[in-house]
Protein backbone atom coordinates (compact mmCIF):
# COMPACT_ATOMS: atom_id res chain seq x y z
CA UNK A 1 0.00 0.00 0.00
CA UNK A 2 0.97 3.58 -0.73
CA UNK A 3 1.45 5.55 2.49
CA UNK A 4 3.54 8.33 1.27
CA UNK A 5 3.13 10.09 -2.04
CA UNK A 6 4.26 13.05 -3.84
CA UNK A 7 3.16 14.34 -6.81
CA UNK A 8 4.91 17.29 -8.42
CA UNK A 9 5.55 18.55 -5.19
CA UNK A 10 7.43 21.43 -5.09
CA UNK A 11 8.02 24.53 -1.74
CA UNK A 12 9.47 27.56 -2.71
CA UNK A 13 10.68 30.22 0.32
CA UNK A 14 11.21 33.23 -2.15
CA UNK A 15 13.49 32.67 -5.22
CA UNK A 16 14.63 29.43 -3.06
CA UNK A 17 13.39 25.93 -4.65
CA UNK A 18 13.78 23.98 -1.43
CA UNK A 19 11.79 20.96 -3.22
CA UNK A 20 11.26 20.93 -7.38
CA UNK A 21 8.37 19.25 -8.33
CA UNK A 22 9.38 16.07 -7.03
CA UNK A 23 7.55 12.47 -7.43
CA UNK A 24 8.15 10.06 -4.69
CA UNK A 25 6.12 6.96 -3.99
CA UNK A 26 6.40 5.05 -0.71
CA UNK A 27 4.93 1.84 0.10
CA UNK A 28 4.07 0.38 4.09
CA UNK A 29 6.07 -2.40 5.21
CA UNK A 30 9.42 -0.45 4.24
CA UNK A 31 12.44 1.34 6.49
CA UNK A 32 13.38 4.15 3.75
CA UNK A 33 16.59 6.36 4.27
CA UNK A 34 15.97 9.74 3.32
CA UNK A 35 19.52 10.71 1.77
CA UNK A 36 20.80 13.79 0.86
CA UNK A 37 23.18 16.35 1.51
CA UNK A 38 22.55 19.54 3.73
CA UNK A 39 19.63 21.72 1.68
CA UNK A 40 18.37 18.90 -0.66
CA UNK A 41 15.00 19.28 0.88
CA UNK A 42 15.00 16.05 3.18
CA UNK A 43 13.48 18.45 6.29
CA UNK A 44 11.16 20.55 4.08
CA UNK A 45 9.38 17.41 3.38
CA UNK A 46 9.05 15.79 6.27
CA UNK A 47 7.55 19.07 7.05
CA UNK A 48 5.13 19.00 4.36
CA UNK A 49 4.28 15.39 5.43
CA UNK A 50 3.12 16.83 9.17
CA UNK A 51 1.53 19.73 7.76
CA UNK A 52 3.75 22.22 9.24
CA UNK A 53 4.16 23.78 5.31
CA UNK A 54 2.03 24.12 2.56
CA UNK A 55 3.20 23.30 -0.88
CA UNK A 56 4.10 26.04 -3.37
CA UNK A 57 1.88 23.71 -5.79
CA UNK A 58 2.03 19.80 -6.27
CA UNK A 59 0.70 17.52 -4.08
CA UNK A 60 1.64 15.20 -0.88
CA UNK A 61 -0.36 12.31 0.40
CA UNK A 62 -0.29 10.33 3.14
CA UNK A 63 -2.47 6.95 2.88
CA UNK A 64 -4.62 8.68 0.20
CA UNK A 65 -5.05 12.01 2.11
CA UNK A 66 -3.04 15.57 2.04
CA UNK A 67 -2.32 16.29 5.73
CA UNK A 68 -4.65 16.67 8.13
CA UNK A 69 -5.96 15.70 11.27
CA UNK A 70 -6.67 11.93 10.22
CA UNK A 71 -2.75 11.79 8.68
CA UNK A 72 -1.79 13.16 11.70
CA UNK A 73 -3.25 10.39 13.96
CA UNK A 74 -1.46 8.02 12.17
CA UNK A 75 1.52 9.51 11.79
CA UNK A 76 4.35 9.67 14.05
CA UNK A 77 7.26 12.47 13.46
CA UNK A 78 10.57 12.99 15.38
CA UNK A 79 11.42 16.27 14.83
CA UNK A 80 15.11 17.41 14.08
CA UNK A 81 15.45 19.57 17.44
CA UNK A 82 13.81 18.96 20.79
CA UNK A 83 10.29 20.26 20.70
CA UNK A 84 9.26 18.94 24.36
CA UNK A 85 8.25 21.63 27.18
CA UNK A 86 11.36 22.41 29.39
CA UNK A 87 9.78 22.30 32.62
CA UNK A 88 7.15 18.48 31.78
CA UNK A 89 8.55 15.61 33.95
CA UNK A 90 8.60 12.44 32.71
CA UNK A 91 5.42 11.26 33.80
CA UNK A 92 3.44 14.51 32.82
CA UNK A 93 5.12 13.52 29.16
CA UNK A 94 3.28 10.43 28.97
CA UNK A 95 -0.16 11.68 29.54
CA UNK A 96 0.81 14.43 27.41
CA UNK A 97 1.32 12.03 24.34
CA UNK A 98 -1.46 9.48 25.81
CA UNK A 99 -3.91 12.35 25.94
CA UNK A 100 -2.56 13.40 22.06
CA UNK A 101 -2.62 10.46 20.08
CA UNK A 102 -4.79 7.56 20.47
CA UNK A 103 -2.13 5.07 19.36
CA UNK A 104 0.33 5.82 22.26
CA UNK A 105 1.00 2.57 23.67
CA UNK A 106 1.63 3.92 27.36
CA UNK A 107 3.26 0.64 29.04
CA UNK A 108 5.53 -0.09 25.97
CA UNK A 109 7.26 3.72 26.58
CA UNK A 110 7.34 2.89 30.54
CA UNK A 111 9.26 -0.12 29.77
CA UNK A 112 11.41 1.91 27.69
CA UNK A 113 12.07 4.26 29.73
CA UNK A 114 12.90 1.84 32.72
CA UNK A 115 15.81 0.83 30.73
CA UNK A 116 17.12 4.61 30.79
CA UNK A 117 16.69 4.50 34.29
CA UNK A 118 15.10 7.94 34.42
CA UNK A 119 13.55 9.13 38.12
CA UNK A 120 10.06 10.13 37.02
CA UNK A 121 9.57 13.26 38.60
CA UNK A 122 12.43 14.54 36.78
CA UNK A 123 12.08 17.43 34.09
CA UNK A 124 13.43 17.88 30.87
CA UNK A 125 15.20 20.85 31.91
CA UNK A 126 17.35 18.76 34.23
CA UNK A 127 18.31 16.01 31.60
CA UNK A 128 21.71 16.09 29.11
CA UNK A 129 21.05 16.50 25.25
CA UNK A 130 21.67 13.00 24.83
CA UNK A 131 19.10 12.04 27.50
CA UNK A 132 16.15 14.23 26.24
CA UNK A 133 17.03 12.60 22.65
CA UNK A 134 16.34 9.02 23.82
CA UNK A 135 12.99 9.89 25.34
CA UNK A 136 11.75 12.00 22.46
CA UNK A 137 12.80 8.71 20.56
CA UNK A 138 11.35 6.68 22.85
CA UNK A 139 7.55 9.10 22.85
CA UNK A 140 7.82 8.67 18.74
CA UNK A 141 8.35 5.14 18.68
CA UNK A 142 5.76 4.47 21.57
CA UNK A 143 2.73 4.96 18.84
CA UNK A 144 1.23 2.27 16.86
CA UNK A 145 1.32 4.65 14.09
CA UNK A 146 1.13 3.77 10.41
CA UNK A 147 4.26 6.09 9.46
CA UNK A 148 7.07 7.02 11.11
CA UNK A 149 8.65 10.10 10.20
CA UNK A 150 11.73 10.43 11.99
CA UNK A 151 14.44 13.67 10.75
CA UNK A 152 17.96 13.08 11.70
CA UNK A 153 17.68 10.90 14.29
CA UNK A 154 21.24 10.34 14.83
CA UNK A 155 22.62 13.29 14.01
CA UNK A 156 25.36 14.66 16.77
CA UNK A 157 24.99 11.52 18.93
CA UNK A 158 28.10 8.84 19.87
CA UNK A 159 28.16 5.20 18.41
CA UNK A 160 26.71 4.04 21.94
CA UNK A 161 23.01 6.40 21.81
CA UNK A 162 23.69 5.76 17.75
CA UNK A 163 22.97 1.52 18.18
CA UNK A 164 20.46 1.94 20.96
CA UNK A 165 18.41 4.55 18.66
CA UNK A 166 18.13 2.24 15.65
CA UNK A 167 18.06 -0.73 17.66
CA UNK A 168 14.72 1.07 19.66
CA UNK A 169 13.36 1.79 16.02
CA UNK A 170 13.78 -1.53 14.72
CA UNK A 171 12.53 -3.12 17.72
CA UNK A 172 9.60 -0.71 17.91
CA UNK A 173 8.26 0.22 14.72
CA UNK A 174 4.58 -1.40 13.35
CA UNK A 175 5.90 -4.36 11.10
CA UNK A 176 3.11 -2.57 8.36
CA UNK A 177 4.48 0.74 8.55
CA UNK A 178 6.37 3.04 6.86
CA UNK A 179 9.65 4.26 8.43
CA UNK A 180 11.16 7.14 6.86
CA UNK A 181 14.72 7.75 7.94
CA UNK A 182 16.22 10.99 6.79
CA UNK A 183 19.71 11.58 7.74
CA UNK A 184 23.43 12.60 5.88
CA UNK A 185 25.35 9.51 8.07
CA UNK A 186 24.66 6.95 5.56
CA UNK A 187 27.68 4.41 6.96
CA UNK A 188 25.43 4.36 10.28
CA UNK A 189 22.03 3.50 9.21
CA UNK A 190 22.79 1.35 5.86
CA UNK A 191 22.02 -1.98 7.72
CA UNK A 192 18.37 -1.21 8.92
CA UNK A 193 17.08 0.27 5.35
CA UNK A 194 15.25 -1.36 3.29
CA UNK A 195 15.55 1.30 0.44
CA UNK A 196 17.02 4.72 -0.26
CA UNK A 197 15.97 7.71 -1.57
CA UNK A 198 18.71 10.09 -2.73
CA UNK A 199 17.79 13.91 -2.76
CA UNK A 200 19.40 16.42 -4.96
CA UNK A 201 18.59 20.10 -5.17
CA UNK A 202 14.75 19.16 -4.03
CA UNK A 203 14.36 16.45 -6.81
CA UNK A 204 14.55 12.48 -5.93
CA UNK A 205 17.64 11.56 -8.42
CA UNK A 206 17.36 8.00 -7.05
CA UNK A 207 15.20 5.51 -5.45
CA UNK A 208 16.30 1.94 -5.04
CA UNK A 209 16.73 -0.85 -2.75
CA UNK A 210 19.71 -1.04 -0.55
CA UNK A 211 20.59 -4.94 -2.04
CA UNK A 212 20.11 -3.60 -5.55
CA UNK A 213 22.71 -0.53 -4.66
CA UNK A 214 25.14 -3.30 -3.59
CA UNK A 215 24.82 -5.75 -6.31
CA UNK A 216 24.81 -2.69 -8.83
CA UNK A 217 27.27 -0.94 -7.90
CA UNK A 218 30.13 -3.20 -6.07
CA UNK A 219 30.02 -0.58 -3.38
CA UNK A 220 28.02 0.47 0.22
CA UNK A 221 25.34 2.55 -0.36
CA UNK A 222 27.67 5.47 1.54
CA UNK A 223 30.41 4.71 -1.01
CA UNK A 224 28.03 5.30 -3.67
CA UNK A 225 26.47 8.41 -2.27
CA UNK A 226 29.93 9.81 -2.02
CA UNK A 227 30.47 9.05 -5.39
CA UNK A 228 27.03 10.98 -6.62
CA UNK A 229 27.78 13.89 -4.85
CA UNK A 230 31.08 14.12 -5.40
CA UNK A 231 32.15 18.03 -5.19
CA UNK B 1 27.51 -11.49 18.64
CA UNK B 2 28.97 -8.77 16.63
CA UNK B 3 27.66 -8.69 13.34
CA UNK B 4 30.07 -7.01 10.46
CA UNK B 5 29.06 -6.64 6.80
CA UNK B 6 31.83 -5.73 4.04
CA UNK B 7 30.81 -3.03 1.68
CA UNK B 8 29.49 -4.00 -1.92
CA UNK B 9 27.83 -7.61 -1.32
CA UNK B 10 23.83 -7.41 -0.43
CA UNK B 11 23.39 -7.65 3.25
CA UNK B 12 21.12 -10.73 3.30
CA UNK B 13 24.24 -12.78 1.22
CA UNK B 14 26.58 -12.27 4.31
CA UNK B 15 24.11 -12.87 6.58
CA UNK B 16 22.94 -16.24 4.68
CA UNK B 17 26.37 -17.00 5.00
CA UNK B 18 27.28 -15.86 8.77
CA UNK B 19 24.31 -18.28 9.61
CA UNK B 20 24.94 -20.91 7.55
CA UNK B 21 28.62 -20.69 9.12
CA UNK B 22 26.67 -20.39 12.62
CA UNK B 23 24.27 -23.52 11.65
CA UNK B 24 27.71 -25.63 10.66
CA UNK B 25 29.58 -24.75 13.57
CA UNK B 26 27.13 -25.50 15.88
CA UNK B 27 26.39 -22.60 17.36
CA UNK B 28 22.65 -22.56 16.93
CA UNK B 29 22.78 -26.67 17.07
CA UNK B 30 20.54 -29.25 15.35
CA UNK B 31 16.71 -28.68 16.70
CA UNK B 32 17.63 -25.79 18.64
CA UNK B 33 15.09 -22.97 18.01
CA UNK B 34 16.12 -19.84 16.19
CA UNK B 35 15.26 -16.24 17.15
CA UNK B 36 11.98 -14.49 15.91
CA UNK B 37 12.73 -12.61 12.98
CA UNK B 38 12.53 -9.51 14.98
CA UNK B 39 15.23 -10.24 18.00
CA UNK B 40 17.24 -11.55 15.24
CA UNK B 41 17.02 -8.01 13.51
CA UNK B 42 17.86 -5.88 16.55
CA UNK B 43 20.97 -8.13 17.71
CA UNK B 44 22.66 -7.65 14.42
CA UNK B 45 21.39 -4.61 13.94
CA UNK B 46 19.84 -5.23 10.41
CA UNK B 47 16.25 -4.35 8.54
CA UNK B 48 13.88 -7.31 9.89
CA UNK B 49 12.42 -8.26 6.13
CA UNK B 50 16.93 -8.80 5.64
CA UNK B 51 16.57 -11.41 8.26
CA UNK B 52 13.39 -13.04 6.86
CA UNK B 53 14.50 -13.40 3.50
CA UNK B 54 17.77 -14.87 4.75
CA UNK B 55 15.63 -17.01 6.85
CA UNK B 56 13.87 -18.12 3.78
CA UNK B 57 16.61 -18.76 1.75
CA UNK B 58 17.39 -21.25 4.67
CA UNK B 59 14.59 -22.73 4.77
CA UNK B 60 14.64 -23.29 0.73
CA UNK B 61 17.81 -25.07 1.72
CA UNK B 62 16.31 -27.12 4.30
CA UNK B 63 18.45 -25.86 6.79
CA UNK B 64 15.27 -24.42 8.95
CA UNK B 65 12.42 -25.37 9.21
CA UNK B 66 8.80 -23.25 10.53
CA UNK B 67 6.15 -25.08 13.10
CA UNK B 68 3.35 -23.19 13.24
CA UNK B 69 3.74 -24.49 17.12
CA UNK B 70 7.29 -24.14 17.62
CA UNK B 71 8.84 -21.41 16.03
CA UNK B 72 11.39 -21.84 13.70
CA UNK B 73 14.22 -24.88 14.54
CA UNK B 74 17.17 -25.20 12.84
CA UNK B 75 17.50 -28.68 10.92
CA UNK B 76 18.29 -32.01 12.85
CA UNK B 77 19.04 -33.72 9.56
CA UNK B 78 22.37 -35.10 9.45
CA UNK B 79 22.68 -35.60 5.70
CA UNK B 80 21.66 -31.99 5.14
CA UNK B 81 24.39 -30.65 7.98
CA UNK B 82 26.77 -32.90 5.91
CA UNK B 83 25.87 -31.52 2.57
CA UNK B 84 26.12 -27.87 4.25
CA UNK B 85 29.71 -28.44 5.98
CA UNK B 86 30.67 -30.19 2.66
CA UNK B 87 29.57 -26.82 0.73
CA UNK B 88 31.03 -24.28 3.23
CA UNK B 89 34.45 -26.15 2.98
CA UNK B 90 34.36 -26.48 -1.03
CA UNK B 91 33.59 -22.79 -0.72
CA UNK B 92 36.56 -21.64 1.37
CA UNK B 93 38.75 -24.15 -1.05
CA UNK B 94 37.65 -22.84 -3.75
CA UNK B 95 38.70 -19.21 -2.92
CA UNK B 96 42.15 -20.39 -2.10
CA UNK B 97 42.48 -22.28 -5.02
CA UNK B 98 42.02 -19.01 -7.01
CA UNK B 99 44.29 -16.78 -4.68
CA UNK B 100 46.78 -19.43 -5.23
CA UNK B 101 46.87 -19.72 -8.82
CA UNK B 102 46.85 -15.97 -9.10
CA UNK B 103 50.39 -16.36 -7.63
CA UNK B 104 51.07 -18.95 -9.88
CA UNK B 105 51.17 -22.05 -8.59
CA UNK B 106 50.20 -25.51 -10.11
CA UNK B 107 47.95 -27.86 -8.73
CA UNK B 108 50.35 -30.21 -7.60
CA UNK B 109 52.19 -27.38 -5.53
CA UNK B 110 49.16 -26.66 -3.81
CA UNK B 111 48.59 -30.03 -3.11
CA UNK B 112 52.49 -30.09 -1.04
CA UNK B 113 52.03 -27.15 0.28
CA UNK B 114 48.63 -27.86 1.97
CA UNK B 115 50.09 -31.45 3.39
CA UNK B 116 53.22 -29.49 4.71
CA UNK B 117 50.86 -26.58 6.46
CA UNK B 118 48.79 -28.90 8.02
CA UNK B 119 51.03 -31.37 9.19
CA UNK B 120 52.90 -27.93 10.97
CA UNK B 121 49.50 -26.86 12.00
CA UNK B 122 48.68 -29.79 13.68
CA UNK B 123 51.94 -30.41 15.18
CA UNK B 124 51.47 -26.90 17.05
CA UNK B 125 48.01 -28.16 18.57
CA UNK B 126 49.84 -30.77 19.79
CA UNK B 127 52.11 -28.39 21.95
CA UNK B 128 50.55 -27.77 25.14
CA UNK B 129 52.31 -24.99 26.16
CA UNK B 130 52.34 -22.31 23.07
CA UNK B 131 49.39 -23.47 21.16
CA UNK B 132 46.46 -21.24 21.44
CA UNK B 133 44.86 -22.30 18.31
CA UNK B 134 45.63 -19.49 16.70
CA UNK B 135 47.58 -20.66 14.00
CA UNK B 136 45.88 -23.20 12.99
CA UNK B 137 42.96 -20.90 11.81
Amino acid sequence: MNMLECTKLTKQYGSLTALDEMDLTLESGKIVGLLGPNGSGKTTLIKIANRLLQPSSGELKIAGEVPNEHTKAIVSYLPDRTYLPEWMKIGELLEFYQDFFEDFDMARAQELLKDLAIPSDRPMKKMSKGTKDKVQLILTMSRRAKVYLLDEPIAGVDPAARDYILRTIIANYEPDALVLISTHLIADVESVLDEAVFLRQGKVILHESIDSIRERTGESVDAYFREVFAC
Amino acid sequence: MKWEFENGRPIYLQMITMLKESIANGTYPPGSRMPSVRDFAIEAGVNPNTVQKAFAELERDGLLHTERTNGRNVTEDQAVLHRLRSSLAEESIDEMLRRLKKLGMNTKEIEELVADRADKNDALEGRPAEGTGEESK
